[in-house]
């Protein structure tokens, strides 16, 4: 972590306001660091001009990987290592053989694309953090804006935008 | 701008804020354990212990201690499993269909629910566990392992591991998605928290900060689950009712079994949700955000799943007739009229005729009605089970060979024991875990609640 890391905060009491803010503050030019809120925010990804998420794919991918490892299993346990007659059916009973695929695809996908969730996000048990205000978790919604990025600008001018989108308090955070 | 339709009733009364949901739930989490709760969890720890008498002892001498005889060689082991099972179905149901279906009321059950599904469903796997006799070798019987007999592998094209795959996959996606819901709201008590209890917290809310990005993907994850545990849920019972209906037994060989089972599921799952949620709501103060109008709605899906549980029993006993097949005929009859009449008609009178009680508006938004009912379908849906199962066994193809099934002493302990242990895991959740998901709720404060903000 770099250090002298000075931020800008904008602190929202609601949800819709805090939408409006972030479409006002971008088109002062500002570059938002990141915006932090107590629950999800339909629509935020949007006016902050996020990408839509990855993870589907990762999803998907996982998936198939889980077909096709539980369809091989299967065909070789069954076929190629060690055939049984069970019931007169073929040793290859295609359509048993569908219950296990779909349960190990629901798996690996859901598994796989959590757990890329927690490494794309950096969620760990002993990941430690940043808390700009310990009311994030709670009622809050904070704009922090990273002063060193926004040079140009000026705290003064920082504040001024934040105050006119609706901020109910704008206070500064620096980290070590 | 959110603005809450008048003809739509809020979900979160008392016009709570923000902080009020972070503070009436937290709240629990960080006072000292209750006189009441003390004394419940007691209470099941102590069910427990007696339980556990009774699943050692059939450990050390062998299910030999269960009332199974050869003819009746399934009964209230498999039994308690299904119904276990079962119940385990609503908390998935509610947070993944009802999330896809976006309906709100799902945020302040979904925390509960899903723990309750996911301690049933442990419940329920320690039957089979324990019916093989000797579980420490049991990893053979049930998992693809190479071992020293070829390898000989299990076999795919039994129902019975689709089981195991099935249950398995289910808890596991269950549990990972209850987490991911639980990590902001341990974040919230994380941040409010000083001392020992921020570490533990800290570690458990896995570095959360509520940044937008995180969210945005948190939001991704939790649809794409939603939509990949919607099928796992209606697989799961489906799985376990190919458990009867692959096998060529007498009342047990029909192909109603899959929506019948799934929907028997939801209808028992929803009804140890209403039992779990009224106490916890009472216990715990939580009325405003659990309302009547919530318990309303679960009842209603309690109407329509045992209306199609009741369908499902009339379509089968007319398939029996209309099949021609004596055998057929004869295991419905005896279910009816047979040795266990009563069982029989103690699930039709527990799930198709006191449901159908809640058609009337006083009855299904009243909390003691509720409550009774809910109880009474949980008994009547441990009835069906045991009818399909121990009645459709007990008198096979040589009159010779008829039996009753007594349940022993054991019987009666290991259930006891999953009940002391299912209980014992809902209070320790109920305790150290928010029992509603705070952020969600959150999120509705402003378009749900009855004060209606700008």
């Amino acid at each position: 972590m770099e250090r002298d890391k000075n931020f800008i905060l904008g602190v929202y009491d609601d949800e819709d306001v805090l939408l409006d803010a972030i479409s006002k503050v971008r088109g002062n030019g500002v570059k938002i660091h990141e915006v932090y809120s107590p629950f999800p925010v339909h629509g935020i990804d949007d006016v902050l001009g996020y990408k839509r998420s990855k993870l589907p794919i990762a999803a998907f991918l996982f998936g198939m990987l889980g077909t096709t490892l539980a369809l091989t299993m299967q065909f070789y346990m069954m076929k190629i290592d060690w055939p049984m007659i069970i019931g007169g059916k073929d040793h290859a009973a295609f359509p048993d053989f569908i219950p296990v695929t779909f349960e190990l695809t629901v798996l690996l996908a859901a598994f796989g694309m959590v757990g890329v969730f927690m490494i794309a996000s950096n969620l760990k048990p002993w990941g430690q953090p940043r808390i700009f205000d310990v009311r994030i978790t709670d009622d809050k919604h904070v704009m922090a804006i990273d002063l060193a990025v926004n040079s140009s600008l000026g705290e003064g001018k920082l504040s001024d935008v934040l105050k006119s989108s609706g901020a109910s308090e704008v206070n500064f955070k620096s980290f070590e | 701008m959110h603005v809450t339709s008048s003809v739509r009733q809020p979900l979160i009364t008392g016009g709570k804020t923000l902080k009020d949901v972070t503070h009436d739930i937290s709240r629990q989490v960080e006072a000292r354990p209750s006189m009441g709760w003390l004394l419940a969890f007691l209470f099941s720890v102590g069910v427990l212990l007696i339980g556990s008498i009774a699943l050692v002892a059939t450990l050390w001498e062998g299910i030999g201690m269960w009332g199974l005889n050869k003819t009746v060689g399934w009964a209230w082991d498999i039994t308690n499993f299904v119904w276990w099972v079962g119940i385990g179905h609503a908390g998935t149901l509610i947070s993944a269909v009802l999330l896809l279906f976006r309906q709100k009321w799902r945020m302040a059950i979904n925390r509960a629910a899903e723990a309750m599904t996911i301690f049933a469903v442990i419940c329920a796997a320690m039957f089979p566990i324990i019916h093989m006799g000797r579980p420490w070798l049991g990893a053979y019987w049930a998992l693809p392992l190479p071992n020293t007999f070829g390898s000989l592998w299990v076999n795919f094209n039994s129902p019975l591991l689709w089981d195991v795959f099935a249950i398995s996959t289910y808890f596991s996606v269950s549990l990972v998605f209850w987490y991911i819901g639980l990590i902001p709201d341990f974040a919230t008590i994380r941040d409010r928290a000083s001392g020992i209890r921020k570490s533990i917290y800290g570690a458990l809310s896995f570095g959360w900060d509520g940044a937008a990005k995180t969210w945005s993907r948190y939001e991704s994850v939790a649809l794409i689950l939603a939509g990949l545990a919607t099928p796992l849920v209606l697989s799961v019972h489906t799985i376990v009712s190919f458990d009867f209906a692959t096998s060529v037994i007498p009342g047990w060989h029909t192909t109603i079994f899959p929506p019948y089972f799934v929907a028997g599921a939801i209808f028992s799952g929803f009804a140890m949700v209403l039992t779990l949620m009224i106490v916890t709501r009472k216990v715990f103060h939580l009325e405003d955000y659990i309302t009547i109008g919530h318990i309303e709605l679960m009842n209603i899906v309690i109407i329509i799943t045992g209306s199609i549980v009741g369908i499902a029993y009339i379509t089968e006993f007319f398939i029996a007739w209309y099949s021609g097949v004596a055998a057929e005929q004869y295991a419905f009859m005896n279910r009816m009229f047979g040795p266990y009449w009563w069982a029989y008609w103690s699930m039709m009178t527990c799930n198709v005729i006191s449901p159908q009680l809640f058609w009337f508006k006083k009855i299904r938004t009243s909390i003691v009605a509720t409550f009774l009912l809910s109880l009474v379908v949980n008994i009547g849906m441990w009835f069906e089970r045991f009818v399909i199962i121990v009645t459709s066994l007990h008198r096979d193809y040589l009159p010779s060979s008829w039996a009753m099934f007594y349940p022993t002493i054991s019987d009666v302990g290991v259930y006891l024991f999953t009940f002391g242990l299912f209980f014992t895991l809902f209070f320790l959740f109920a305790k150290f875990f928010p029992v509603i998901n705070m952020a969600e709720v959150k999120s509705i404060v402003k378009s749900s609640s009855e004060k209606v903000t700008k």
